[in-house]
């Protein structure tokens, strides 16, 4: 109990594999097209609280540049991710990814 | 006990915000005040908007209720907490009673950083004008919610262009902002800040108001931020997404009752936010008119004598309307009330002229009346410029005030420096 | 500034984030699950807040949750149909994906049984006020290239984007 009062690295460490794994299972399993792409969004923010922490750890600002960089990123890969879903489903009015099967032999 | 009073006493020699020195009983003090006077503020607002765009209008407005109408913001208040709870048939219940909520502690939350003073605000951020774009830039998703949980095509179609105008007209704030930013590194160990009350120490230490520095530079940076300030709250000319002849009063067209007020108390709330950015960036924040230029004490003097002066002024002019009231019985109870209410402002204003009240009071008496300028400001345009169209608004924000914004942030580095090459090699 | 009652706020966070993740990948409509991730990327700005990390909690905030999550918004109400509220909602897989998922699980917890005792006991002290500052110097110094690179990623995306979403090209 005692260890659990005291916040250490590796508490936020836990906190961002339990959100990883929460957006892992969300890609892994979801339907819908929009709730894969917010499960990747997840798994950035894990990675992102990883890099933080680290980064507090050592007390430097390494991990907080390449933080930024990466919301960056996942910005840059949310557009274009919801730009492809917007052309697909203007082609077959679903979100479904099942659906995605033209090229299913 | 003692202990407690001890903790209370230790925050009064500090020259820290409560957040800074970390005292749990000030800040809360300080929000509630802060609460408090926005909500003063927003019923306040709401009696001179109608009244000033009345008298713009040469009529007079609200008159009936109390005298001169003073008490129509109370009768409005009642009203909508009276009035039924509709949620629209087919509506996402959970969705419709969140939108309004987040809009209100997006509107509100902004306040934890905005400078009274020195030392009165409640915390002091080192990001601090950082936190305040970012926060407000969370009632774009309130605004998005509500116009989605509406189920119902005025308030979709007036949510997705409320949205995307002020998501254009935040960036071109963005960048007027951070020419500010810029103009407050320019001091001896060649550092700026983003924190709120730093920017204004900025403004004292290099003697002048950032609007009037590189001129004209600071003064196009504060038009750019005071057009898309008007934008991002969306008021007029920018009210395409809420004028009830073009959209039937937009996103919150489904809303009555508590939850319309709290929009209403959002959108006036923002108003302010946004008014203390501009003021605190470019006007100086709480610093009094021309530091340098009547500077000794004398003027001080004077200059500290403003608050009381203020509000005898307006005791001075609730006695004259009493006076004016026509003289027959069944207004013999406004006239008293207004004669009362006088009587209540001028003692407001000789207890600010105690010295002991008035040194404290001194730098939110400047900063409230910037921002009430402001506040006049956007009345005036509300009564005098015609609507802008949908895609004249969005030609304007991306191909007029972003450029401008690009131009004006290279300018002011530019020349700061070549004023630092030139003057200090 | 002292940081108060660290542990308190520690777990308060956290588990607003854990509930928030949880309803993300659970919820049938998207618009819910994108609110839950709004809940969930504020109180990660507060995490960061926590670390010591205030400028990457304003870059969270603005970006994730004032940008980021609008572009969410404006998709989900354009390609939303309530067909797709009604539909089976977890896909065929679903077990192999726990399994996968359990596994990393497994490799995650392993990972941190053994290596409890690597850390350093106390994180070095960080003064907070130049926090901006020194992200600064670095990012316009020594990452100078990967920002200008990040930059011209951001333009691709811009007009890819676009590209994509226009009517006709």
């Amino acid at each position: 109990m005692e260890s659990m009062l005291h916040i250490t690295t590796l508490h936020y460490l836990v906190l961002g594999a339990a959100l990883f794994l929460l957006g892992v299972i969300g890609v892994l399993t979801r339907r819908n097209v929009v709730i894969v792409l917010m499960s990747i969004e997840l798994i950035l923010n894990a990675v992102n609280l990883n890099l933080v922490a680290f980064s507090r750890m050592w007390g430097e600002v390494h991990g907080q540049v390449f933080a930024i960089f990466v919301i960056t990123d996942a910005a840059a890969e949310a557009a274009v991710g919801l730009g492809i879903l917007i052309a697909f489903f203007r082609n077959k009015e679903t979100v479904n990814i099942d659906e995605v099967n033209l090229l299913k032999w | 006990m003692g202990q407690i009073i001890q903790y209370i006493q230790s925050y009064r020699h500090s020259d820290l915000t409560p957040g800074a020195a970390g005292n749990m009983f000030w800040a809360l003090v300080y929000i509630m005040l802060v609460f408090v006077g926005l909500s003063v503020a927003v019923i306040a607002m709401n009696w001179l908007e109608r009244k000033i765009l009345a008298h713009m209008q040469v009529r007079l407005g609200p008159m009936r209720v109390g005298p001169h109408g003073l008490l129509q913001p109370i009768a409005d208040a009642i009203k909508l907490l009276l009035k039924e709870d509709i949620m629209p048939a087919e509506a996402d219940a959970l969705i419709f009673w969140v939108a309004p909520f987040v809009v209100v502690l997006a509107a509100f939350t902004v306040f934890v950083v905005v400078p009274f003073g020195p030392t009165h605000a409640i915390t002091d951020m080192n990001i601090g004008i950082l936190f305040m774009l970012g926060v407000s830039s969370l009632s774009v998703l309130g605004i998005v919610m509500a116009g989605w949980a509406s189920n119902s095509h005025y308030p979709l179609i007036g949510a997705l262009r409320s949205s995307a105008q002020m998501v254009s007209y935040e960036v071109a704030m963005g960048l007027a902002v951070v020419s500010a930013i810029l103009m407050t590194s320019l001091n001896a160990d060649g550092t700026g800040t983003l924190s709120m009350i730093g920017i204004v120490q900025a403004q004292q230490a290099q003697h002048e108001w950032f609007i009037f520095k590189f001129f004209p530079l600071g003064l196009l940076a504060f038009f750019i931020f005071a057009v898309a300030m008007v934008a991002e709250t969306n008021r007029a000319p920018f009210d395409l997404a809420e004028a009830e002849s073009e959209l039937t009063a937009g996103f919150h067209t489904e809303y009555s009752g508590f939850r319309w007020s709290l929009f209403f108390l959002a959108e006036y709330s923002a108003m302010i936010a946004v008014s203390s950015i501009a003021v605190t960036l470019w006007l100086g924040g709480w610093l009094r008119p021309f530091p340098n230029l009547l500077s000794n004490s004398t003027w001080d003097l004077v200059f500290s004598l403003f608050p009381g002066i203020t509000f005898l002024f307006f005791a001075a002019i609730c006695f004259y309307n009493a006076a004016r009231m026509p003289k027959h019985p069944l207004f013999r109870i406004q006239t008293v009330g207004l004669a009362g209410f006088g009587a209540v402002l001028g003692l407001i204003g000789l207890i600010l002229f105690i010295p002991a009240v008035s040194i404290r009071v001194q730098d939110i008496f400047w900063f409230a009346a910037k921002v009430a300028g402001f506040m006049y400001m956007y009345i005036w345009y509300r009564g005098t410029f015609p609507r802008y169209r949908f895609d004249q608004l969005m030609h304007m924000g991306w191909k007029v005030l972003l450029p401008m914004g690009l131009g004006v942030l290279v300018l002011t580095a530019s020349v700061a420096l070549l004023q630092e090459k030139l003057w200090h090699p | 500034m002292a940081p108060v009652a660290t542990p308190f706020f520690f777990y308060l966070l956290s588990g607003i984030m854990l509930i928030g993740g949880i309803l993300v990948i659970t919820r049938k409509n998207p618009v819910h699950s994108a609110l839950a991730l709004i809940v969930t990327l504020l109180a990660q700005a507060s995490i960061y807040l926590m670390l010591y990390a205030p400028f990457v909690a304003g870059v969270q905030i603005i970006l994730y949750a004032g940008g980021i999550m609008v572009l969410f918004l404006f998709v989900i109400m354009l390609v939303s149909i309530d067909r797709s509220v009604k539909e089976r909602q977890f896909n065929s897989q679903w077990i192999v994906g726990m399994i996968a998922a359990t596994a990393l699980g497994g490799l995650f917890i392993a990972v941190f049984m053994k290596g409890k005792n690597i850390f350093p006991e106390h994180a070095l002290p960080v003064i907070e006020n130049d926090n901006t500052q020194n992200v600064a110097t670095m990012l316009y110094g020594q990452y100078m290239f990967a920002f200008e690179i990040a930059s011209l990623l951001l333009l691709v995306a811009i007009i890819g984007a676009v590209v994509m979403a226009k009517k006709r090209i």
